[in-house]
């Protein structure tokens, strides 16, 4: 199919970390069933680094491999590495997006902050909260990459 | 095994229809409007296109108007009823929520140009009655359009009955056939339409051609201006190798098609049945009154869009309702209409088979789909919170 990159269809059919998480740290659900896309992404932490991820989703193809890419991009890495994950870098993961599909990864962006934010306040962790101000439907985002 | 399930959105051009138009690629080229040799033949071939669909639908070969297509059609078809009511200063248009966009668009072009445009709301099951109509037709009313048969979920709306309301009520009626022709009968005299819309490659012709029938006394608008082709209301030289096919295949459909209703209604029914044992699924649309082959589920917990992904994969061709296939984020237009929460409408699956199709391709939509809605289940969190509870099942 012409309408998604082998990546997207890579990540589509054979979702990496797809699955809940009993004993998760933190927990962030972004999206609604409304809009058509709810993602529900689990980190477990250890020492600062984010040890496990799971995720499950609600959503096109490519809100699907948006989900599994990110998974992927901050499993092994420090919590401050994953906040600094951008919906652009999971498309450029995914080797681009459609453009009416970018929100999907603007979407798995916010599900990954949305985990972390719960896991501060899970563990007191002090926070500015100017840093999850983005917390709004994805859909509202223009969040484009130049030349998409 | 892999499967066309989506003769609603095209179909293959047919052996006969094929044969007939190729010798008019190449030796047959004249232009029907010349009057040498060549051009003569063109024009007898495009007569005899002429009063071959104009039969199919019981219609006078100078009611038929060939066009580049349903949509062109449906677009003149309106665009005539607005022109000749302006006349009469009536500038009021009926349709309904569910048309294609082919007609919405065109009726929001009018509105902006003055028109008032009433779109009747659809009843759950996917029907509008005549009684609606009735209740909708006011003094200033132009022209009602509404389609046959919904491209989306299938059911049939009682055309006959709204044109006895829009006869006795002296406004004009188009409807867009476009899902009808070829696969149920289309009679224009029974059905009491002035206009009736239909496309070639909805009925295994090909693709770029369609005709709109304009009953005697109809002044058509023109859309193209140009030369006198279509008795001056069509202009641009006519594509006789795809009118050619176009009336091939609908003489065939037309021959076949009290065995294929039948055979395509079992094959639909077999289908409905199956997909009905899929817990938390509906079925979108009448059950009866609908078209032999057009089948609309909705599955609860998932969406339209990784649905037809995987089923591509597993071997079926499918599509959906789902507005993640057309480029915008919006459910579909259908199943809005017909009352379903978005939620709902995001997860939908639209199988149309054929004529063409066996009992076997059937088996294998009917194992590959449940396998698929339990595969997307299993990873969606809207369908866990369904399971544990913590929100309510909808359907």
């Amino acid at each position: 199919m012409a309408l998604y990159s082998e990546t997207v269809m890579d990540h589509f059919q054979h979702p990496r970390n797809v699955g809940e998480m009993e004993d998760a740290d933190g927990i962030g659900e972004v999206g609604n069933a409304v809009c058509g896309d709810i993602m529900r992404m689990y980190i477990k932490v250890d020492n600062g680094i984010i040890t496990d991820v799971k995720f499950k989703t609600f959503g096109c193809g490519s809100a699907i491999a948006s989900s599994s890419m990110a998974t992927e991009m901050i499993k092994g890495k420090p919590i401050e590495e994953a906040l600094e994950l951008s919906n652009k870098a999971v498309a450029q993961a995914l080797d681009g997006l459609p453009a009416h599909k970018l929100h999907c990864s603007v979407l798995a962006e916010e599900a990954v902050r949305a985990a972390v934010k719960d896991y501060y306040d899970k563990n007191h962790i002090a926070y500015d909260p100017a840093m999850f101000g983005c917390d709004s439907c994805a859909h509202e985002h223009d969040h484009a990459p130049d030349g998409e | 095994m892999y499967v066309y399930a989506d003769n609603a959105a095209t179909t293959s051009v047919s052996k006969t229809a094929l044969e007939a138009m190729l010798p008019y690629f190449t030796e047959e080229y004249g232009n029907a409007s010349s009057l040498h040799t060549p051009g003569q033949r063109a024009a007898e071939a495009l007569l005899k296109a002429r009063e071959t669909v104009a039969k199919a639908i019981n219609a006078d070969a100078r009611e038929i108007y060939f066009t580049g297509g349903g949509s062109e059609a449906d677009n003149q078809a309106i665009l005539t009823g607005a022109v000749l009511g302006a006349r009469k200063g009536k500038k009021h248009i009926i349709s309904t929520a569910f048309e294609h966009h082919a007609v919405l668009h065109t009726l929001e072009k009018l509105e902006k140009e003055g028109y008032e445009v009433t779109l009747l709301p659809v009843h759950e099951n996917g029907v509008v009655t005549a009684q609606d109509v009735a209740a909708a037709i006011r003094e200033d009313t132009a022209l009602v359009t509404i389609m046959m048969v919904n491209n989306e979920i299938g059911t049939v709306q009682p055309i006959a009955e709204i044109g006895a309301v829009c006869r006795e009520r002296g406004v004009l009626f188009h409807t867009d056939a476009v899902q009808a022709v070829g696969h149920l009968p289309v009679d224009v005299k029974a059905l009491n339409v002035d206009m009736l819309s239909m496309a070639g490659h909805k009925f295994h012709g090909p693709k770029g051609v369609g005709a709109l029938y304009a009953r005697k006394g109809v002044a058509v608008a023109n859309v193209i201006e140009g030369g006198q082709q279509e008795r001056g209301k069509r202009g641009g030289t006519e594509n006789i190798p795809a009118i050619v096919g176009m009336a091939a295949a609908l003489e065939e459909a037309t021959a076949n098609l009290d065995h294929d209703m039948a055979y395509v209604t079992g094959l639909r029914e077999k289908l409905i049945e199956g997909l009905s044992k899929i817990p938390h699924s509906r079925l979108n649309g009448d059950r009866e009154k609908r078209n032999p082959g057009t089948v609309n589920f909705c599955f609860e917990g998932i969406e339209g869009e990784g649905l037809l992904l995987w089923l591509d994969a597993k071997g079926v061709a499918a599509s959906s309702g789902s507005a993640c296939t057309s480029g915008s984020l919006d459910p579909s237009h259908v199943l809005l209409a017909l009352g379903l929460p978005h939620e709902i409408a995001h997860g939908s699956l639209r199988l149309s088979v054929d004529a063409w199709n066996t009992e076997e391709e059937i088996d294998h939509i009917l194992q590959a789909v449940p396998e698929v809605v339990d595969y997307l289940r299993d990873m969606s969190p809207v369908w866990d919170e369904l399971e544990r509870g913590v929100t309510p099942h909808l359907i």
